[in-house]
C-alpha cells in the first residue's frame, strides 16, 4: 500500500507539472443561445423551455446575436483574433440531459483564437497563452434520486431540468501553461480570478461560481523534471472556486506523483474535485475511442462578424487589466512592492471599489491587506466573499476620519462586523468603542498622569520634550485606548508648555 | 353541382368566392372521397375530420362576415406527416413517434392556416423520408392511383397519391433528394422543390438539414404556384431561410410564355438506364417547348455522375445526427422502461424497436462517414463534390435560363420490386438529387404516359437559386400545350378507382 499523495515539494522536486485550463462561462444574455427562452437562474424545473431548447422534432436553432457579441468581447479582451467567418459544429454523443443528443458548439472554427493574458503572482508577471474562446450551449441538469451520494450509481431514477439547456456558454481554452513548476497552481488560480474580474468588467456574465456560471476544468499531467516526456493527463472537473483551482491542481500533482512513484500508470480520465474533502476521484475513463463525430451544424448559417462590428465592440471594451494596474499604481502612489502585495492579496478590486467611495488608497489598502486579508486567510475564504465589503470599509474609515474611532478601535469594529454583530454603529454601541473627544475627561487623565510621573515631567522641563511620549502612553492607557492620541498630545503639550 | 373533388384549387377558390360552394361543402366532399377510396390507396396516416371541418367553418364564417381572404382560403390540403401540426399526430412514418402530438405548428402549417387552407390530414411517407416508394413507412405502403399494384414514389408518396386520387386538390411535400418531384412524376401530378431556403424548415422533422425543402404538390401548375406563394418567404425561425421576396411564381404560372427562353437539356441525364417511354415523352416535350419559341441546347454537367454517392454520404451523416434525439426520454416510443434498465438501455431498446431497417442502415452509414479517420475521405470528399456540382449548375446557367431532364429514369415500379435492392432504389433519384445538393429550384410536370406501361412520365425543370418563377413559366407552357393535345390535364386519363360506399 502506497500513500495516496506525496508532499507537494517532493512531487515538484521530481516532476514538472504540465497544465492547461478550460473555463466555461455562462453568459448573462436575456435569452438562450438558440431560442427566445429566458435565462434566469432558479426558476421551477422545465419552465424556461420551448420546442427549440427541448430539441423537439422539427425545431431549429437561431443564433443569439448578443451571445456572439459577448463572445467577441471576451475574445478581444483576451487579445484574441476574431474569426472573419466561422461555423457552429455538432458534437455528437448521447446523454439524457442533452435534448438533441448533440451539443451545438464550435470545433475547428472558433470565433476567437490565438490570444494571451498576463497575471501577476508574487510580483512576477506570467503570460498565459489563450488557444481559443468558442461559443456553445449548456446542457440540461440531471438530478439523481434515491442514491446515497447524489451520483448516478445507486440512484433509483433521475430527473432532468432543461431550463439550463441552451444557455449560452463561452469556453476559454488556454494553451499549456508554462511557468516555474512551483508557481503552476498559484498562476492557475490567479488566471481564473483575473478572468472573473475581466468578465465582470465586460458585463458579459454574472460569474457566480456558486451557481455554476463559471466552471473550470483543469488538465494536469506530470513529466519527469527537466525532460520533455509528456505524461498522461487527467481532466479535473467541477472546480468551482479560485481556491479550489489551486487546491485541485496541487492535489492532482501530488496524487499523480504518488501513482508514478509507485510504478503505476496515470489513466486518461475525467476526475471530480470534492471541495469538502479536498481530493479528486475518478470519473469517466476517457479513451481514444471517444469520437464526437463533429461536423458543421447544417441548421445554422456561418457567423461572419464584420470588421466594423468587431471594431465597434472593441471601442466599448474597458481598459486592459495590465494597463489599468499601471494607472492605478500611479493614481494611488503605491510603490512597486506595495502594488505587488495588493495584487497578490487579491485586494485590487476591493481597493478600487473602496476608493470610489471616497476613502484614500492608503487607508483602503491598510484595511483590506491588514485586517480583512488576515481574516480571509484564517477562515479559508476569498477576500470578496467576506461579509465586509467596500461600503463597510468606507463607513468605518469615515468614523476614523471624523475622530470617532482610532485605528485600534476600528480594528475591533471590523472584528464585530466579521462576526456578524451588526452595523458599525451597533457594534460601537455594544462594545462601547467610541473615542472620548471631550476635553474634560482627557485633561483629568493628563493631570493624573503628570501626578503619577513626576520624573518624566522633570525630564521634559529639563529640555527633553520627547520624553512626553511616556505621558501620552499613560493617558491612553488610562482612557483604555478610547482617546485620540493626537488630541492628547495637543492638550498635554499645552499643559506642559512645550 | 359537378363533383367538387374534380376541380382545381383555383376553380374551388372561385366557386367559394362567388358563394356557389362553401368550404365546409368542399371539405366534406374531399373527406367523403377519402372515405371512399383511401382504403385502397392508403395515402393518409391520419384524417383530421373534425379539425378540417372546423377550419372550413371558420373560413366560411369569415367569408360571410366579409373579411378579406387569401386566394386559397377554404381549399382543402393534404399534409405530409413530416411537418408538425399542433395537437395532430405527427409520426414522420416512424413507429418511434407513434402517438406523438406536437405542441407547436411548423411554419408551413402556420402559413397554411393563415391563408385559410383547410388541412384534411397527414399523408404517408417513407420513414423519416428515407425512401423512394413509401415502402419504408412503418404504417404500410401507399398505392399508386394509376395502378394500385405500383408504388406512388417516395418519400412523399402519400401526398402525391392523395391529389392523384382526387382526395385533395393540394398537398405539401418535402424534397430532400426528389421526394416531391419523383412522386409527382409517378402520379401524373405537379411537384415543386423550391429553392433551398425559399420555404421554411421550421417544424419539418429533419432528415438532412442541408437538403430538406418543403414545397407544393398539385394537379396543375397554377395550383402549385398559388400554394407555393402561400407557404414561401423568409422565416426568422429558420436561419437558413432566405431573406428575399418570393419569386413571382403565380404570375409566371399565369403567363407561361417561353418564347426566347434558353433551355438546356442535361446530356448526363438520359440514355443508358432510362426507360424508352420516358425518354420518348421527355423529348416530345422538349420539341413542344421549341415550337413554343424556346431555344433548346444541350448542356453538359460533368460532375452530376458523382451526385448520387455524394448524396448518400451527406444525407446519412446529417441524418445520423438529426435522429439522435429520438432517445425515448422526452416523447415517442419507450421500450424497456421497467424500473431496472438504465436510461442508456431504454434508449437502445426503443431505437431498436422504433426504427425500421432503412433508417438503421442510414444511421450506421452516417455514423461511419463522420467517424474520426473517415471524415475526410467520406463526408469531406462528398462536400467537395457538392461544390463541384454547384459549379456545374452555375456554369450551365451562364448559357441557359433553365435545365431540363426526365424527372426519373423509369415510371412507377411495382410494389416489392426494389425494396430489397437499396442501390436500385437509390438510382430513382439520379435526376433529382443534383438540385438538392446545389440548393437550386426544380420541379416535375406531367408530360404524358409511357408507351410500355401507360404510366405517367415527369418532365424535370431546374432553375437557378430564387428563380423558382422560371419553373412555373416552363410548366405552364408545357401544361397548356399538352392539354390542347390531350383535351385536359393528364390526370383526366387516370383510371377510375373502385369506390367503397
Ligand atoms: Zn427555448
Amino acid at each position: 500500500m502506497t500513500a495516496d499523495v506525496v508532499a507537494i515539494d517532493d512531487a515538484l522536486a521530481q516532476y514538472d507539472p504540465v497544465m492547461g485550463l478550460e473555463v466555461h462561462v455562462e453568459l448573462n444574455t436575456k435569452s438562450k443561445m438558440f431560442c427566445g427562452c429566458p435565462t434566469e437562474f432558479g426558476a421551477p424545473p422545465n419552465t424556461q423551455t420551448c420546442p427549440v431548447c427541448l430539441g423537439l422534432p422539427g425545431a431549429l436553432p437561431v443564433v443569439n446575436r448578443r451571445g456572439v457579441e459577448s463572445a467577441i468581447k471576451i475574445g478581444l479582451a483576451l487579445n484574441c483574433e476574431i474569426a472573419e467567418w466561422c461555423r457552429f459544429a455538432r458534437k455528437n454523443y448521447f446523454y439524457p440531459d442533452m435534448p438533441k443528443n448533440f451539443q451545438t458548439s464550435q470545433y475547428d472554427e472558433p470565433i476567437a483564437f490565438n490570444g494571451w493574458s498576463e497575471v501577476i503572482v508574487d510580483g512576477e508577471t506570467y503570460r498565459i497563452e489563450i488557444e481559443r474562446a468558442h461559443m456553445e450551449e449548456d446542457t440540461g441538469k440531471s438530478t439523481h434520486v434515491g442514491g446515497a451520494t447524489g451520483r448516478i450509481q445507486g440512484a433509483s431514477h433521475s430527473l432532468v431540468d432543461y431550463n439550463r439547456a441552451g444557455i449560452p456558454l463561452i469556453e476559454i481554452v488556454t494553451k499549456t501553461i508554462e511557468v516555474p513548476p512551483a508557481k503552476a497552481a498559484a498562476v492557475a488560480r490567479a488566471f481564473v480570478s483575473q478572468l472573473r474580474d475581466l468578465l465582470l468588467a465586460l458585463d458579459v456574465s454574472d460569474v457566480r461560481m456558486d451557481q455554476g456560471s463559471l466552471r473550470c476544468d483543469a488538465n494536469v499531467s506530470l513529466k519527469p523534471s527537466g525532460t520533455t516526456v509528456l505524461g498522461t493527463r487527467t481532466e479535473t472537473k467541477n472546480v468551482n472556486s479560485f481556491r479550489s483551482v489551486e487546491r485541485a491542481i496541487t492535489y492532482e500533482i501530488t496524487r499523480q506523483a504518488a501513482v508514478l512513484n509507485a510504478g503505476g500508470k496515470i489513466l486518461q480520465e475525467t476526475r471530480h474535485w470534492h471541495e469538502d474533502t479536498g481530493i479528486t476521484t475518478s470519473g469517466r475513463e476517457k479513451s481514444d475511442a471517444d469520437d464526437y463525430r463533429y461536423f458543421p451544424e447544417p441548421d445554422l448559417v456561418p457567423v461572419a462578424p464584420s470588421r466594423e462590428w468587431v471594431e465597434e465592440i472593441r471601442a466599448t471594451l474597458p481598459e486592459a487589466p495590465s494597463l489599468r494596474r499601471v494607472r492605478l499604481q500611479e493614481d494611488w502612489g503605491f510603490t512597486d512592492l506595495e502594488m505587488r502585495d495588493v495584487i497578490n492579496g487579491n485586494a485590487l478590486e476591493p481597493i478600487v471599489a473602496t476608493t470610489s467611495l471616497g476613502v484614500s488608497a492608503a487607508a483602503a489598502k491598510k484595511w483590506w491587506l491588514g485586517e480583512l486579508a488576515r481574516f480571509a486567510n484564517e477562515s479559508g475564504t476569498d477576500l470578496d466573499a467576506l461579509p465586509v465589503g467596500p461600503a463597510e470599509v468606507a463607513e468605518v474609515q469615515k468614523l476614523v476620519d471624523e475622530g470617532t474611532l482610532n485605528d485600534k478601535l476600528a480594528r475591533q469594529v471590523f472584528e464585530g462586523l466579521l462576526a456578524g454583530e451588526g452595523t458599525p454603529a451597533e457594534i460601537m454601541e455594544k462594545r462601547g468603542l467610541a473615542l472620548v473627544s471631550d476635553d474634560g475627561p482627557l485633561l483629568e487623565a493628563i493631570d493624573r498622569a503628570i501626578a503619577a510621573n513626576p520624573g518624566v515631567v522633570e525630564k521634559v522641563n529639563s529640555g527633553k520634550p520627547a520624553a512626553a511620549g511616556a505621558l501620552i502612553g499613560a493617558v491612553m492607557k488610562d482612557m483604555r485606548g478610547q482617546a485620540d492620541a493626537a488630541k492628547v498630545r495637543e492638550l498635554l503639550n499645552a499643559k506642559l508648555g512645550i | 353541382m359537378s363533383d367538387l373533388t374534380r376541380k382545381t384549387a383555383a376553380e374551388l377558390s372561385e366557386l367559394m368566392a362567388s358563394k356557389q360552394a362553401s368550404s365546409v361543402e368542399v371539405t366534406q366532399a374531399h373527406l367523403d372521397r377519402i372515405a371512399a377510396v383511401d382504403g385502397s390507396v392508403k395515402a393518409f396516416l391520419h384524417v383530421d375530420t373534425e379539425g378540417a371541418l372546423a377550419q372550413a367553418a371558420a373560413v366560411d364564417a369569415k367569408r360571410a362576415a366579409g373579411e378579406e381572404l387569401g386566394p386559397l382560403a377554404g381549399v382543402p390540403l393534404a399534409l405530409k406527416d413530416v411537418l408538425t401540426q399542433e395537437g395532430v399526430p405527427t409520426t414522420a412514418g416512424s413507429k418511434i413517434l407513434e402517438g406523438w402530438k406536437p405542441p407547436y405548428d411548423s411554419t408551413v402549417v402556420k402559413r397554411l392556416k393563415a391563408a385559410g387552407i383547410v388541412i384534411l390530414g397527414k399523408t404517408n411517407m417513407d420513414e423519416f423520408a428515407m425512401g423512394s416508394s413509401t415502402e419504408n413507412s412503418a404504417y404500410g405502403t401507399t398505392h399508386n392511383p394509376w395502378d394500385l399494384t405500383r408504388i406512388p414514389g417516395g418519400s412523399g408518396g402519400g401526398s402525391s397519391a392523395a391529389i392523384s386520387a382526387w382526395e385533395a386538390p393540394l398537398a405539401i411535400g418535402t424534397d430532400t433528394g426528389g421526394s416531391i418531384r419523383q412522386p409527382g412524376a409517378f402520379t401524373g401530378t405537379v411537384g415543386v422543390k423550391p429553392t433551398y431556403g425559399g420555404t421554411s424548415r421550421y417544424g419539418l422533422i429533419a432528415l438532412a438539414s442541408s437538403l430538406d425543402t418543403p414545397g407544393p404538390c398539385a394537379r396543375t401548375t397554377l395550383d402549385a404556384a398559388l400554394l407555393h406563394e402561400a407557404i414561401a418567404g423568409w422565416d426568422p425561425m429558420d436561419s437558413t431561410s432566405i431573406n428575399q421576396d418570393v419569386p413571382p411564381v403565380v404570375a409566371a404560372a399565369r403567363n407561361g410564355d417561353v418564347s426566347g427562353l434558353r433551355i438546356g437539356v442535361v446530356k448526363e441525364l438520359g440514355g443508358d438506364g432510362y426507360q424508352p417511354g420516358v425518354e420518348a415523352r421527355f423529348h416530345e416535350a422538349v420539341e413542344l417547348l421549341t415550337k413554343l419559341g424556346a431555344e433548346v441546347v444541350e448542356v453538359s454537367c460533368p460532375h452530376f455522375e458523382y451526385a448520387l454517392p455524394a448524396y448518400y454520404l451527406i444525407l446519412p451523416s446529417e441524418a445520423s445526427s438529426n435522429l439522435a434525439k429520438f432517445d425515448a426520454m422526452r416523447y415517442g416510443l419507450r421500450v424497456g422502461d421497467d424500473g431496472t434498465n438504465s436510461a442508456e438501455t431504454v434508449t437502445g431498446l426503443s431505437r431498436e424497436a422504433g426504427f425500421g431497417d432503412e433508417v438503421k442502415r442510414r444511421i450506421i452509414l452516417g455514423t461511419h462517414a463522420l467517424s474520426s479517420g473517415y471524415y475526410d475521405a467520406y463526408y469531406g470528399q462528398a462536400q467537395k463534390v457538392r461544390t463541384l456540382i454547384a459549379r456545374d449548375f452555375i456554369k450551365a446557367y451562364e448559357q441557359v435560363d433553365v435545365l431540363v431532364s426526365p424527372a426519373t429514369p423509369t415510371t412507377a415500379f411495382a410494389i416489392g420490386d426494389r425494396i430489397n435492392d437499396p442501390i436500385a432504389m437509390y438510382k430513382n433519384d439520379l435526376c433529382t438529387i443534383p438540385s438538392n445538393l446545389a440548393g437550386n429550384a426544380a420541379a416535375s410536370f406531367p408530360c404524358g404516359l409511357a408507351d410500355e406501361d401507360g404510366l405517367p412520365v415527369g418532365f424535370h425543370v431546374m432553375a437557378p437559386v430564387m428563380r423558382d418563377d422560371l419553373l412555373y413559366t416552363v410548366g405552364a407552357a408545357l401544361e397548356s400545350a399538352l392539354a390542347e393535345k390531350w383535351g385536359g390535364v393528364l390526370m383526366s386519363k387516370a383510371p377510375e378507382l373502385v369506390v367503397n360506399r
